[in-house]
């Protein structure tokens, strides 16, 4: 909502109070302003002229030479472009010393060889936005009416000496959205009153009833509709300093008819509809729901088709207004309208917001609809549009109204204690004070026994509990005036839980070991939703996506870490290792809440040891993302419930991918990313892993303390020749499962394949620690453990040792 | 034979003190204190003395052979030191050549500042509640007195996948459900970061995804000066203890009274510049008295229990904190960006 300052001085008296000053407070106590324009802000030196004499610029076709008097001694040579300027107008002239928007300074010129002193200005060049500048206007230069005075201020002719304050309402505040409704906040505010506009219009003898008929079908919908007639209009500009409120308020001037409904739109808060009465076709209104395929073209000439949701105006048989949306381009008013129905109605909010939504059509009046307007203003804007139309229009008034009404106005009566208020708000108020507040407010209130009853008028429909009541009490009073506490009662223990703990530790864990973390979208493309997902499933599109590109939800984080490499690699950024926790989505049916699990993934590409003037430089390998994994899984005390199986899946390498397991159940997976999507995301060699959070913290197992040894250990190294496939992860759970208690590390520490090996042959090499906890270790206890291991390594695989 | 023996002890000084190397010095050695050595000779011819004379002239022999060997010992204590000396001065290294790079990731910013939130309320009695990104029509709106056709729903286009299943476009419904979930007593004290989701075209300032971390405390007696006291904690907290803040009305469903709080500019402490428009204060967070309708939708008595709630946008926290410009840096996840964050305040 835009508020002229000069025009809510009809209301309020502002006097002592810049318009800076007054934003500020009505910041303060309730309603955000956004923004305080000046309207002349960077402009001077702009004065009427009398254009004496136009003729063709010798030189140019498109220029006109014009001798101005601009209330000088001597009228002054002006080469103007624009291509209504003509004999005789009225018009404003920046005088060579002007300035314009945008710090643009007149200044004698040449054009073509011709003097120019100055410029005649269209209204966009006043500053003036394009789309307010009413239509005859908006291609050239604005002409003023005969009666202004040569010489004068053009701005202050155009009534631009003002100021605006831009509100940004929130949803409840609609009363705010016209003049009075701002008048009263304001009022309340400096604890001033409000002058309501007054007067009657004198009603010609012809009744209204005699020419039209009211009929509301869909009286739910439309539970009050007034029509008055006015006949014998002359359709004309409004005068300036309307035009001029009109533009402050954001709406284009047309013609005083549809400039007086809009005047009052913002005065009121009350949307007016003006028909032209001739073109109606029959003497009746008829309200009532559209039929389903039924169409009306609009005064924006767009045809729309109407279903039984929407409201709409008839003439009795065919619609002529979507109700409090728009009218019909059919009984529009125009320049030889002469007689005109005035409709001012209370129409349904939901039911407006249904029609301006399926139509995509929001106006000043269907925002006011659907906020809900005062019931209690219908009537009068009515009669202020008569008042206003016989003054600006010439029109004659026609006795009474046509009306349908059913509506009922009740005026809701709120009560709340002094004692909840001071509660809520941490005060010790006395009732005297809070009644004040509501009498600033123009609320009825009367406090009994601490218990105060406020009859809430309908223009402030946001009020209906005891809670609305304190938040008008607390704005008013004043949120600096509150005390600062905290909250005291019984103690909580805050903290996070054991999951939430886990999770810092897997974020520490993981940066440690050198990856960046990153977030990413939830929201992805149908392609890459279900790419390298953990488990496979539809991947849950939106209802309306946005774009292609962000219209299913996830089902795995790999997919977006490669864009993430990809980012940074085509940035000379392409040695990096970067990971991401969040949730995936696995749909479980229509209409169901899908599965949301939490996931941990990481990619890695490039180089991963840099150390380049020591001669280290390795690129990640395979075993650089397990040793990660290893370490997480360690740091979460699992290491001993985690295995890892050579697999393949889609999109990764097959010779190059490990499932890994928790307990034996597949929980994610390590694996080099296949060399075709490398290809494709223009990556060096580049490994990912992705793990279900949920499953690794599933459990973990309390810390206990074990004995540091007391004895010595024997260590026993051995190099085995085995069959190529064979893993060395069999090998090892061999030796472990062999060895017995007393074998209590083994660790691979050499791998050899090569020439000097048998075809399909390979030597693996392991170290063997035993130990007793008990004593020192014998010799013979040794031989004969080592000598089990290695008749299970030959039996179960075939594995001997190196010769 | 005295006089030999003095010649013999400053000849042989004399060679020590310009011995060269340890070699030579050991030959030093061998040939004075040696069994075939001068003084051995020298003693040899002690029987020739008088019975007074032998033993102040074996004294004297002695005397000689101990200074010898104490000049030796201590010329190959100097002259292996040098040797030490020389080798270490031989290894000298590059000392300002870089160091082998240690890796090491950090916190996206988002989630680094999150965790400063987190912890701040944990330390003011708060846990930590999360809930789902995929959320129910009525845990979104409905349970926060936002029913179907409120007009307040304009103020968050939502993605919908079904017509009763949305992205969350706000993390209140995490505060319906947990106070659900604490069946109508009290207190409850939760803070809830997340991911949420609205319509909203990705530029400098909008994002289809964003973080948000809101705050719910509900007890018998809660006051609106206890949401302004609690704020206050927070804004010192993260953005300099000479932090004042200053609540607007505002509206918002699910509060009543609703605020938006402001934080006094931390570039100019208040007097005035571009990141507060001239206005000494930033936006930072709204707030409010939770609805009674919001309280007893969860199954609290709102005439037993009152309660405040306050929620921000992580991104616009981390954006001031940080003097970050453009909010897609958040989500483009450069490396350039990322590592910026790795610092300990």
């Amino acid at each position: 909502m835009y508020v002229s300052y000069k025009w809510l001085q009809d209301y309020v008296d502002l006097s002592g109070i810049t318009a800076n000053e007054l934003a500020e407070k009505i910041t303060r106590s309730g309603i955000e302003v956004e923004g305080v324009e000046k309207l002349t802000e960077g402009i001077s030196g702009v004065v009427i002229g009398h254009v004496l004499e136009r003729e063709q610029h010798p030189n140019a076709d498109k220029l006109n030479k014009c001798l101005v008097d601009i209330g000088a001694e001597e009228p002054v040579q002006i080469i103007c472009g624009a291509p209504n300027v003509d004999k005789g107008q009225k018009v404003a002239v920046a005088t060579v010393g002007a300035v314009l928007p945008g710090n643009f300074k007149i200044k004698k010129a040449k054009l073509r060889g011709e003097a120019s002193n100055g410029m005649i200005c269209s209204l966009q060049e006043l500053g003036f936005e394009s789309k307010l500048v009413a239509k005859e206007y908006a291609e050239g230069i604005y002409v003023f009416p005969e009666s202004v005075e040569v010489g004068k201020n053009a701005l202050e002719e155009l009534h631009r000496d003002d100021e605006v304050l831009e509100l940004g309402l929130t949803p409840n505040r609609s009363d705010a959205l016209s003049m009075l409704g701002v008048a009263y906040e304001v009022a309340a505010i400096l604890g001033r009153d409000v002058n309501l506009p007054e007067g009657k219009a004198s009603e010609a003898a012809e009744k209204a009833e005699d020419y039209i008929s009211v009929v509301a079908e869909a009286a739910e919908d439309n539970p009050l509709y007034i029509a008055k007639v006015i006949k014998n209009v002359r359709v004309k500009p409004s005068p300036l300093w309307m035009q001029a409120r009109l533009t402050a308020a954001g709406i284009r001037p047309h013609n005083n008819v549809v400039d007086i409904t809009n005047y009052i739109l913002i005065e009121y808060g009350q949307p007016l509809h003006a028909f032209d009465y001739d073109k109606l076709g029959s003497k009746e209104i008829v309200v009532r729901r559209a039929k389903d395929g039924e169409e009306i073209v609009t005064l924006d000439d767009a045809k729309r088709t109407l279903s039984s949701d929407h409201l709409v105006i008839t003439n009795g048989t065919e619609p002529v207004a979507l109700a409090g949306v728009m009218g019909g381009a059919n009984s529009e008013v125009q320049a030889d309208t002469t007689t005109v129905l005035l409709e001012s109605a209370y129409f349904k909010g939901s039911t407006v917001r249904k029609a301006s939504k399926d139509h995509g059509l929001r106006s000043e009046a269907s925002a006011r609809f659907e906020k809900g307007v005062d019931p209690n203003r219908v009537r009068a804007a009515a009669e202020r549009a008569a008042v206003l139309l016989q003054q600006y229009a010439e029109g004659e008034v026609l006795a009474g109204s046509a009306e349908a009404n059913t509506l009922k106005i009740e005026p809701a009566v709120v009560e709340v204690s002094i004692d909840k208020i001071n509660q809520v708000l941490g005060l010790q108020l006395k009732s005297e004070e809070v009644v004040d507040i509501f009498t600033r407010l123009q609320f009825e209130a009367v406090a009994e026994q601490g218990q105060i009853t406020v009859t809430v008028p309908t223009r402030r429909g946001d009020i209906t509990i005891g809670e609305d009541l304190i938040e008008e009490v607390a704005r008013l009073y004043g949120y600096d005036n509150l005390l600062s506490t905290l909250p005291v009662g019984s103690t909580t223990q805050g903290g996070l839980t054991q999951y939430q703990q886990s999770r810092r530790i897997v974020r520490n864990t993981l940066e440690s070991a050198g990856l960046y973390q990153a977030i990413t979208y939830s929201l992805t493309s149908e392609a890459k939703a279900s790419q390298f997902a953990l488990e496979v499933r539809e991947p849950l599109p939106l209802a309306m996506p946005m774009s292609e590109e962000r219209s299913v939800l996830r089902l795995s984080l790999v997919p977006q870490l490669l864009e993430v490499l990809k980012y940074n690699s085509a940035r000379q950024n392409d040695s990096l290792a970067v990971y991401e926790i969040g949730s995936v989505f696995l749909s479980t049916g229509k209409d169901q809440l899908p599965e949301e699990k939490e996931h941990v993934a990481g990619a890695v590409t490039g180089l991963w040891v840099n150390h380049p003037w020591q001669g280290e430089k390795k690129p990640v390998d395979f075993y650089v993302l397990k040793g990660i994994v290893e370490a997480l899984v360690d740091k979460l005390g699992i290491n001993d419930r985690i295995e890892f199986r050579q697999t393949e899946r889609d999109g990764l390498h097959p010779g190059r991918t490990a499932e890994v397991l928790i307990d034996g159940k597949a929980c994610g997976y390590i694996g080099q990313v296949h060399p075709i999507v490398e290809k494709e995301l223009d990556l060096k060699a580049t490994y990912v892993f992705e793990l279900s959070l949920e499953s690794l913290l599933a459990e973990t197992a309390p810390l206990v303390y074990e004995a540091i040894p007391r004895f010595p250990s024997i260590t026993r190294d051995i190099a085995l020749v085995a069959d190529q496939e064979v893993s060395s992860g069999h090998l090892l759970s061999i030796i472990k499962e062999a060895g017995g208690s007393l074998l209590k590390e083994v660790s691979v520490f050499d791998l050899y394949e090569g020439e000097r090996m048998e075809a399909g042959k390979k030597s693996l090499a392991f170290s063997l620690k035993y130990f007793d906890p008990e004593k020192t270790l014998t010799d013979e206890e040794v031989v004969k453990a080592h000598t089990k291991v290695l008749e299970a390594l030959e039996e179960k695989a075939g594995a001997v040792l190196r010769g | 034979m005295q006089e030999r023996l003095k010649e013999l002890q400053t000849e042989a000084l004399e060679r020590v003190n310009t011995a060269g190397d340890l070699k030579e010095l050991n030959e030093i050695r061998v040939s004075y204190l040696g069994k075939k050595g001068p003084i051995t000779e020298v003693l040899k011819g002690m029987g020739k003395l008088s019975a007074e004379e032998r033993p102040k002239m074996g004294a004297l022999a002695n005397e000689v052979r101990d200074a010898i060997a104490a000049a030796i010992e201590s010329k190959q204590k100097n002259l292996e030191e040098a040797a030490v000396a020389a080798k270490l001065a031989a290894e000298t290294i590059d000392v300002t050549l870089p160091g082998r790079p240690v890796k090491s990731g950090n916190h996206h910013p988002l989630t680094r500042v999150v965790e400063e939130i987190e912890d701040l309320f944990i330390g003011m009695g708060y846990t930590v509640a999360e809930g789902p990104e995929v959320e129910k029509d009525y845990y979104n709106f409905e349970a926060l007195n936002l029913p179907k056709d409120h007009p307040a729903r304009d103020m968050q286009d939502s993605f919908y996948i079904t017509e009763d299943i949305l992205l969350r476009t706000q993390t209140s419904p995490v505060q319906a459900r947990t106070m659900e979930k604490y069946e109508g007593k009290g207190p409850v004290k939760i803070i809830c970061p997340g991911k949420v989701f609205r319509r909203d075209h990705d530029d400098a300032t909008h994002s289809h995804q964003f973080m948000q971390i809101e705050g719910l405390v509900v007890d018998e007696n809660i006051r609106m000066s206890d949401l302004k006291g609690t704020l206050e904690v927070f804004a010192k907290a993260m953005f300099g203890s000479d932090r004042e803040i200053r609540l607007r009305p505002s509206f918002f469903p699910f509060t009543e009274p609703s605020v938006e709080v402001d934080v006094s500019c931390f570039k100019c402490g208040g007097k005035g510049c571009n990141i507060c428009k001239k206005t000494g204060w930033i936006e930072i967070l709204g707030a409010g008295m939770v609805h009674p309708n919001v309280l007893e939708m969860s199954g609290f008595d709102s005439k037993k229990y009152s309660g405040f709630a306050f929620g921000m946008g992580v991104e616009r926290i981390a954006m001031l904190k940080y003097g970050i410009d453009d909010i897609r840096h958040f989500y483009t996840n450069d490396v350039r960006f990322l590592k910026q964050f790795s610092i300990h305040e």
